[in-house]
């Protein structure tokens, strides 16, 4: 059995609570959500914080909410209830495929949202789907809440714009209409971090183009996103030999690294294969052909 | 009585299943072990707690290759709550800092002059709680000068390399052993031959068969109680061969042998990994001698995978003579065995490379030789492990891979192929040209059988037609991923046929560390007819509490629910070797048969006095001894136990009672077989292969119960399907290990695998007193090939004709793409 170093232990009363708790303890302070990444780092003592604060009591952060134009997903929403939300099914079914495919039901039970991100882990599923839906993340410390767009919350791996005494409380992603998105994961086994990934959302008005996102994990992608081969789509015929030249050129712009997932010409390879099949299927979606 | 109560809930005190469920032998019966385990009241060594228990805690290298310079425990040995720091050198003073290895080789138990693998003993911290022993670990300094490791096996024998065992006086290079079976020069000719004739050729393929590992759930672990009064010591731990343990502990740290008694309660899942003694154990021991207390040690999951018994790790040269209408003359093999840092491989003292020789496999060869080289390198130790049957899992790799290359450069249909070249049974008893000889078995019987239950040429068909389609979408520009819809997939049908061999001795020529392999057995019958059976053989899943209480109650004609069966505990069981290469059915099942049998005859003479009558008039009749012809006047065991216990007077010479012993060392091995069809769809596009279905036909000759056998071919399909696919450790070229997590070494989950589709055919062995064989590996031996013939298969479009486990879907691409990769190194 592998055991952690000892730690002081918090539990959160509020969100402010929780904010107040970080400042009084310090840099080695660690917000503790679903624990699946915290924890097995700390198991492996590759993570010793001093104390640790703990915001699962915090049910105002696990919603999700539509407010208008826009969906609001709690940090605390766990990634079982993100892939049971009807909601979320019906607006954005990216992320109804990707939570399929985020580890397994015993991790899904407990992770978060808000952790998935804050954790910032290269391979990491949600950062991608939210990247490609342009999602922004809401952020709250002791002077109150800040937005900041998911393609620029993360600062580089396990890093991101959360400050030390800050939050991350939720996620807004906007519902468009006439949309479609979809997202692809390869893993050598049910429950694996992805080989590589892919997630798309498509608007075509009148078979053209209108608003596209491409994310990418685990192939070193920057901000998990492809903005070149979005570039090249925007604008153009979303016909399939489009989406075929977009995963070629989202494969060229990434730079995966070589690992006992595979080597780099592959994960290129994977990047732009599964590109063009999230493409596809996103446009299918829009169309209303699938669901 | 009602097993159910009121709310549903099971009263503890009534057995899971109702009595009418229960056979009266042989036959499906729910596992008796069961209902503890799944109340959770299962007792693992980890469950134990003794009074006054200290905890202990290894200290690792995190370098495969590297001199000590100094090891500083004083900040350790400060901390307030640790009472000991074991080092190599507190253990030099005791002549403990080697031990002996299953291999006649040294291993360290702490490391003295070097580190010779990541993960390494170095040293052990004996603290309040394991938490503490956690924290002191950090506070123990080592310097160490690093050397170059030596990673890749291919290379460990080149000139110039660093040599590994410098321990060893006199050693300069990292050769461990050359050992060869089967006629040399006879298997040359053949391939001269073959080399000359325009009707015949010589196919070649070089393969690895990866390093894995076995991974039980149950990580490695024990609790040593040194009683200083009575100066007996108690051993709790996960040991698959208590008795042979407790030997070896006698021999390697000078304890008297009665003075020592090693328990192994529940085991969780064995495979091999349990075997061997592991140095944890042995400081453990150390530990406990020193504070005066019991100490236990549970290694944690990335210690079990980095440090302790590895499997495989073979990389082969099959070579297969043919003539071009498929007709298979002879194979020749050669194996460099990569052993790791120290050779402490466990098997039979003879056999160097295990059981390798049978890599003939179920063919009827005119010739055959294999030669295998064994190397150090900086890695685990082990090799033996893992369900593989003494290397059988290697050499039915290396035969059923090599029999699907044949096929493929013959262009001709691998199971046709197979089907003509079989042993036929009218050749058994067969003697293979490596000199082992199969006992019984209908092979293209068996290979028939599953044949049929698949729909091969359904299959076939199907695949042809997916072929088609795919070559369309290839021409129409589209690539593999297809157009707007989903790519066309490949289809890939695998087949094997293994023979496995099972059963360890006969003692005459298998022994480990001088110890014969055969196994006792010790039956008691109680006055009330109720039976407690005591036997060698260490259960770690297989049921052994429920199969051979069966055998028991199939041979006295009693209910298995009426007979315990007590195993894992030296003070309480008779001498025997254990449980390992699918050998306790084969040989302590036998014991427990001939046991049950002495018992019976001694019942026998009892029945004859409770009817008067003579012992000669007497015949067994449905589970009661009956007068011949007169079905009216018989006994029942328990009439007879009873009587057994009495006044009655019995014959001059009859001590009375029923209890007896014996000691089973088997004539010849086991040689169950099977016929293993795969079918997998593999998505060009990434790789990815989904196994669609899996057809499993074994003969394992009796089955004495068929439940617990289909659950031991379970489990083993799914180890296989694990190896072929996803399993495997491999080192990057500094020599860390990648695969020391569960994150990194993948075992298949259930969404790996199909609904598996079993069949049997039944050829009783002719030796064994009940027919049996032994399946507890047949499916892990088995499967592989099977898999990986179907991938290959899959990828005809790409004229692939070879790729190494496991076939990740990175593997699958670039196997396509023309590169495949090495699995053994990182990749880079
Ligand atoms: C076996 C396994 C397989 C997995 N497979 C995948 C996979 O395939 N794909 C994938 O994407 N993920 C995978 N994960 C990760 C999983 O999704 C984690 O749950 C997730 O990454 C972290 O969420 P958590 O709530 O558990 O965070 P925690 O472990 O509690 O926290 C992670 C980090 O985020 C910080 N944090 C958490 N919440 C907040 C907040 N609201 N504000 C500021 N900081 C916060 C914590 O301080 C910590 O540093 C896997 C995990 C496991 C154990």
């Amino acid at each position: 059995m592998q055991v952690p170093a000892q730690f002081e232990y918090h539990k959160a009363t509020s969100v402010d609570d929780a904010i107040a708790l970080l400042t009084r303890h310090g840099p080695e302070s660690f917000v503790v959500a679903g624990g699946h990444s915290l924890l097995p780092m700390m198991k492996l003592r590759l993570a010793e914080p001093e104390t640790l604060i703990d915001i699962n009591g915090l049910d105002e952060l696990a919603t999700v909410t539509v407010e208008s134009d826009h969906v609001r997903i709690g940090a605390m929403v766990r990634h079982s209830a993100l892939l049971s939300s009807p909601v979320i099914a019906e607006h954005f079914p990216i992320f109804t495929d990707a939570e399929r495919l985020i580890a397994d039901p015993i991790v899904r039970n407990r992770g978060t949202i808000g952790g998935s991100l804050c954790q910032a882990d290269p391979s990491e599923d949600l950062s991608a789907a939210f990247s490609a839906m342009r999602a922004t993340a809401v952020i709250r410390g002791a002077d109150g809440e800040r937005e900041v767009p998911v393609r620029e919350f993360h600062r580089g791996p396990y890093e991101t714009a959360v400050a030390h005494e800050e939050l991350l409380v939720a996620v807004r992603v906007p519902i468009r209409p006439a949309s479609g998105s979809a997202y692809a994961k390869l893993e050598r086994r049910a429950g694996d971090w992805a080989v590589a990934s892919a997630g798309a959302m498509l608007r075509v008005d009148a078979g053209t183009v209108a608003e596209v996102g491409i994310g990418l994990s685990a192939v070193g992608a920057a901000h998990f996103v492809a903005p070149e081969a979005e570039e090249y789509l925007r604008g153009g015929p979303a016909s399939d030999e489009a989406f075929v030249e977009a995963g070629r050129i989202s494969a060229a712009h990434c730079s995966p690294s070589a690992d006992q997932r595979g080597p780099v010409d592959y994960k290129r390879h994977l990047a732009g294969e599964l590109t063009t099949r999230v493409l596809r299927r996103a446009a299918r979606r829009s169309r209303g052909e699938e669901a | 009585m009602t097993a159910i109560g009121e709310k549903g809930v099971q009263d503890p005190s009534v057995q899971i299943h109702a009595a009418e469920e229960t056979p009266r032998g042989y036959g499906s019966m729910k596992r008796k072990e069961d209902a503890r385990f799944v109340r959770g009241r299962g007792q693992y060594v980890d469950d134990v707690v003794l009074p006054g228990m200290l905890h202990g805690a290894v200290l690792r290298s995190p370098l495969a290759h590297a001199r000590i310079t100094s090891i500083d425990t004083s900040a350790a040995e400060a901390h307030p709550k640790v009472h000991a720091v074991i080092t190599g050198a507190t253990l030099e003073g005791l002549g403990l800092a080697w031990m002996p290895t299953l291999s006649q080789d040294t291993q360290a138990v702490l490391a003295t002059d070097k580190v010779r693998f990541q993960g390494q003993e170095v040293a052990f911290v004996v603290a309040d709680d394991r938490y503490a022993a956690r924290d002191a670990l950090a506070l123990i300094d080592v310097e160490y000068e690093p050397l170059e490791p030596v990673i890749d096996a291919k290379r460990a024998l080149e000139a110039g390399t660093p040599v590994i065992r410098t321990d060893k006086e006199g050693k300069t290079d990292n050769h461990i052993f050359d050992w060869e079976s089967g006629d040399r020069s006879a298997t040359d000719a053949v391939f001269a031959e073959a080399e000359a004739a325009e009707d015949q050729l010589v196919v070649v393929q070089d393969m690895i068969y990866p390093r894995v590992h076995p991974a039980p759930l149950e990580t490695c672990g024990a609790i040593a109680d040194m009683d200083p009064v009575t100066g007996k010591l108690t051993l709790w731990t996960t040991t698959q061969a208590p008795h042979a343990h407790r030997t070896l502990y006698a021999l390697v740290a000078g304890l008297p042998e009665h003075k020592i008694r090693i328990i192994s309660p529940d085991i969780g899942g064995g495979f091999g990994n349990k075997v061997g003694i592991y140095p944890g154990y042995v400081c453990a021991v150390v530990a406990s001698i020193v504070t005066g207390v019991p100490v236990k040690w549970m290694e944690d999951r990335s210690e079990n995978l980095m440090s302790t018994s590895f499997a495989r790790d073979y990389h082969m040269r099959g070579e297969v003579a043919v003539t071009r209408d498929g007709r298979i003359r002879g194979v020749r093999v050669h194996v460099l065995a990569d052993h790791g840092a120290f050779n402490a491989t466990a098997q039979p003292t003879a056999f160097p490379a295990g059981f390798f020789g049978v890599f003939t496999g179920s063919y009827d060869l005119e010739a055959a030789h294999c030669a295998v080289t064994g190397v150090y390198t900086n890695k685990a130790s082990g090799g033996v492990a893992y369900a593989c049957s003494f290397r059988i899992t290697e050499a039915v790799y290396l035969i059923e891979r090599m029999v699907d290359v044949v096929a493929h450069d013959l262009g001709m249909d691998p199971a046709e192929l197979r089907m003509r070249n079989l042993l036929r049974p009218e050749q058994f008893p067969y003697q293979s040209k490596t000199g082992w000889e199969y006992d019984s078995g209908d092979y293209p019987h068996t290979l028939q059988v599953a044949l049929d239950k698949a729909g091969y040429q359904e299959l076939r068909a199907e695949q042809a037609d997916r072929r088609r389609r795919f070559a369309d979408a290839q021409r129409s520009g589209a690539g593999p991923a297809g157009t707007a819809g989903e790519p066309v997939k490949l289809m890939g049908i695998g087949l094997s046929f293994f023979t496995e061999a099972v059963g360890a001795g006969p003692r005459r020529s298998m022994d480990i560390l001088g110890l014969g392999m055969a196994d006792g057995a010790e039956l008691r019958v109680h006055p009330t007819g109720k039976a407690v059976l005591r036997v060698s053989c260490q259960s770690q899943g297989q049921g052994h509490e429920t199969t051979f209480a069966q055998i028991v109650a199939q041979e006295l004609g009693l209910s298995p629910d009426d007979i315990d069966v007590v195993h894992g505990d030296t003070d309480q069981t008779p001498f025997g070797l254990g449980t390992y290469g699918s050998r306790s059915t084969p040989v302590s099942g036998a014991a427990t048969a001939m046991v049950a049998r002495k018992v019976r005859e001694r019942a026998k003479i009892v029945a004859a006095a409770m009817m008067e009558v003579s012992a000669d008039d007497l015949e067994w009749d449905d589970g009661r001894w009956q007068v011949a012809g007169d079905p009216d006047a018989s006994r029942s065991m328990a009439d007879i136990a009873m009587a057994a216990h009495s006044n009655l007077e019995l014959p001059e010479g009859v001590e009375g009672h029923l209890d007896a012993t014996c000691v089973y060392n088997p004539p010849n091995l086991t040689y169950p077989c099977g016929a293993y069809i795969c079918v997998v769809d593999v998505d060009p596009g990434t790789g990815a292969v989904d196994v669609r279905r899996f057809v499993a036909v074994d003969d394992c000759g009796m089955r004495i119960n068929p439940m617990i056998v289909e659950g031991q071919v379970h489990g083993g399909l799914a180890d296989g399907v694990g190896m072929a696919l996803m399993q495997c450790i491999a080192f990057d070229l500094d020599g860390n290990c990648l695969g020391g997590s569960m994150m990194d070494y993948l075992l298949p989950t259930s969404l790996e695998c199909p609904s598996w589709e079993l069949g049997e055919t039944v050829t009783p062995s002719p030796h064994h007193p009940i027919g049996a064989k032994g399946v507890g590996e047949s499916a892990t031996v088995g499967s592989p090939p099977a898999v990986v013939n179907a991938v290959i298969d899959a990828l005809a479009p790409y004229d692939v004709r070879h790729a190494d486990m496991p076939l990740t879907p990175a593997a699958v691409w670039c196997a396509a793409q023309g590169h495949p990769l090495r699995p053994d190194l990182g990749i880079t």
